[in-house]
């Protein structure tokens, strides 16, 4: 069918694709869906570093590369200093680094490799001022290793090593604000992401290509093997992990924080909404799931008052 | 001598490090401080700052860790990488060691022997870089600063040839912060010497794109191993023309892999590493002089191990005593395991004794090697040892 023009102006998301089929992710992995926006954004002359996780079984074991670009495996928590040697590497040998016509270096990691164990080399690489996009894909949990909890991990959920039983164990720590402590180094660019709003990651991703300096994106990519969800409702639950104020979608551009969704001014839905498909926060009871949305809105709050007064 | 002006300056070990560095065009310097390292990356930022370097970046990484892991980005995308640590820092660097080997890149490092803590200690021991024995990377073994600076620069042509990681091993403070003259090679012969790197692979080449370093299933990862063998035997022959070279063209010849000292006619002959080697050199003079017939094999290269080289000392000798300045927990020093088990399929198995020396730094003199002489002339005299393992310094 021949697509009106009308309507292909706004279709903003790239056709080409350097991402091939036969991956080895599960269906409707958010990890695999946002890996293939990334080279969407950025085409084939990219070298993305991927430390241990997921995405390391998802581009392929060797000989394959599922990836149309370079891709460098390397170790669980290396990904900030890798990525800041092959830029190192780069200007040396002359090569024009990140903007619309540079090689563009990408670190592609989990929360794990992000929020914990990598967490100094990500601060490094960001205080040294690298001229890379280093993106985290958030899926909440070590899945790669069988769905043990991170930093990341929210109040409530269940994992391997945080499950429900009959004492109720389960997660007792709230996520850890990786954005946060992003911020907090004045990172020229930052920005949280979701799959369920492609247009926007993709946004955000040329936004990173363009400007100089480290930039850093959350991004939200739900595991339905981790979070024991359907595989059709990958997208539904990333939206609802939005409209709930659960992960807000934000951008932090020197110094100025700009809220993209959920809407200011309407109130976020309740956080069962978010919740109601997930397998993995069944364990919930009435009193954990008030303390989560208690933590949900007190977040929200903040984030609106930064960009009330930051705007 | 070859026919060229050598450049002489008085420096430290860790200065002539730096400067191999320089004359090296090193592209990419990732680097975290340690004493006794420190001032090889002081150096190079004073290059920078100078303006004596070009095109050289300088990443100052948060961690050891992270130094090896930058390189490691940098030298997979092409550059020619360089970085140095001791001790605590070779130890957290350890996980990448294996990285660096497995991609098969050819980073050079300089270790600064340094002892492991705890008690803390700054001094020399050599266990750190032996510690790192089966990460996939050579190791060279410097007795003067001399050998820092030629280690360096044949380290990494030997690496860019055969594709494997160097580990260029100097003694704290006994190098590291001695001044020493030094002849450094003119920038242009250097040029001639070790020519601009050809990647093995480039991840700048988008033609068609590849991954490096992905999950090899058991149907592949063993052959992985193999080659990284072959290429460890490869590199003993490139060694050897490498250093051959370097002593044609500079004067310093460094084609054979272990360095012998008046063997030629030795009952026995001490065995050792690094800057421990030079005493016992001007020991073996003296001990000649009152009628000891002894020599001394300085193993230069630790990887590849020069097993047939020993194997070849050992048809002549009726005795080696091996000098380790290192320590393997539960068995002995590590030279000794792994000079003995160079020998033990060849069939001259001359009488071997381990004197552990040194340790932490504590000083080794031209007196203690001569008391080591007496005791292993009377070990080679009654045909076997007093003890295997002697903890020389101990105090009784
Ligand atoms: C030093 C080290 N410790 C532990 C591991 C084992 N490991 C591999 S992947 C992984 C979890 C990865 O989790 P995350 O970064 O969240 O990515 P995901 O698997 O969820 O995609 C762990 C613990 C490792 N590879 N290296
Ligand atoms: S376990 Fe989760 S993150 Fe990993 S491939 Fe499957 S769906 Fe994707």
């Amino acid at each position: 069918m021949e697509i009106p023009e009308s309507i292909k102006k706004k279709l903003t998301i790239p056709a080409e694709e350097h991402f091939y089929a036969g991956h080895t992710a599960c269906q409707g992995c958010g990890a695999a869906l946002g890996l293939r926006y990334v080279l969407k954004a950025y085409g084939r002359e990219t070298i993305v570093t991927i430390p241990a996780c997921c995405s390391t079984i998802i581009a392929g074991p060797w000989p394959y590369n599922t990836l149309d670009a370079n891709l460098f495996h390397t170790a669980f928590e290396t990904t900030g200093a890798v990525i800041g040697g092959i830029e190192a590497a780069l200007k040396a040998r002359g090569f024009k680094v990140k903007g619309e016509d540079g090689i563009m270096v990408v670190g592609w990691a989990g929360d794990g490799g992000t929020a914990d164990i990598g967490l100094q080399a990500l601060s490094g690489f960001i205080e040294r001022g690298h001229d890379a996009v280093y993106i985290m894909y958030d899926n909440e949990a070590y899945m790669n290793t069988g769905i043990q909890r991170s930093g990341s991990t929210p109040y409530g959920a269940w994992t391997t090593n945080t499950p429900g039983g009959k004492k109720h164990f389960l997660e007792k720590r709230h996520k850890k604000k990786v954005i946060d402590i992003v911020i907090a180094h004045k990172i020229p660019y930052a920005a949280t992401a979701s799959v369920a709003y492609p247009e926007d990651f993709i946004r955000k991703l040329k936004k990173a290509q363009k400007i100089p300096g480290p930039s850093f994106i959350q991004l939200f990519a739900p595991c339905p093997t981790g979070w024991r969800s359907p595989t059709d409702k990958s997208i539904e639950i990333a939206r609802l992990a939005v409209q709930t104020a659960y992960f807000p979608l934000f951008e932090y551009e020197n110094g100025k924080y700009r809220i993209n969704m959920p809407s200011t001014k309407r109130e976020p839905k309740p956080i069962e909404e978010f919740l109601k498909y997930q397998g993995r926060f069944k364990y919930m009871n009435r009193g954990d799931i008030e303390v989560l949305q208690q933590w949900v809105l007190k977040e929200w709050e903040t984030l609106k008052k930064l960009a009330e007064v930051f705007g | 001598m070859a026919g060229y002006k050598p450049i002489r300056k008085v420096v430290s070990g860790n200065y002539a490090a730096a400067y191999a560095v320089k004359h090296a065009r090193v592209q990419v310097v990732a680097a975290y401080p340690i004493t006794p390292q420190t001032s090889i990356i002081e150096k190079i930022a004073e290059f920078i700052a100078n303006g004596e370097v070009e095109n050289l970046q300088y990443v100052p990484v948060e961690s050891e860790h992270s130094a090896m892991a930058a390189s490691i980005g940098a030298s997979a995308a092409g550059a020619r990488a360089f970085t140095a640590t001791s001790a605590q820092g070779l130890a957290l660097m350890h996980e990448m060691l294996h990285w660096a080997s497995g991609a098969r890149l050819p980073i050079v490092m300089v270790d600064v022997n340094r002892a492991m803590a705890p008690p803390w200690s700054v001094w020399d021991d050599q266990t750190d870089s032996l510690a790192q024995r089966d990460t996939g990377w050579m190791q060279f073994y410097a007795e003067n600063n001399q050998e820092v600076y030629d280690g360096v620069l044949m380290a990494f042509k030997i690496a860019e040839t055969v594709n494997l990681p160097a580990m260029v091993v100097e003694s704290a403070f006994i190098l590291s912060h001695t001044y020493d003259v030094v002849d450094m090679i003119p920038q242009e012969l250097v040029d001639e010497f070790l020519p601009p790197r050809e990647p093995l692979y480039d991840l700048t080449n988008f033609e068609r794109p590849f991954s490096v370093g992905a999950l090899g299933t058991p149907a592949d990862y063993y052959e992985f191993r193999y080659k990284l063998q072959k290429a460890m035997e490869k590199a003993e022959k490139v060694i050897r023309e490498v250093g051959g070279e370097f002593g044609e063209r500079f004067g310093r010849d460094y084609s054979s892999m272990i360095d012998l000292y008046r063997t030629e006619d030795a009952d026995f002959v001490f065995m050792g590493l690094g800057s421990l080697m030079g005493t016992v050199k001007q020991a073996v003079d003296l001990l000649r002089e009152e009628g000891y017939r002894v020599g001394a094999a300085k193993v230069r290269w630790f990887r590849p191990f020069p097993k047939e080289e020993i194997r070849e000392l050992a048809k002549n000798v009726e005795g080696i005593a091996v000098l380790d300045r290192n320590y393997s927990f539960g068995m002995e020093g590590i030279l000794f395991t792994e000079a003995k088990g160079a020998l033990y399929n060849s069939k001259a198995r001359p009488l071997m004794k381990d004197y552990i020396v040194g340790l932490g730094g504590r000083d080794v003199t031209v007196n203690d090697i001569r008391k080591i002489a007496e005791n292993m002339k009377a070990v080679v005299e009654r045909g076997e040892p007093d003890v295997e393992v002697d903890w020389y310094h101990l105090k009784r």
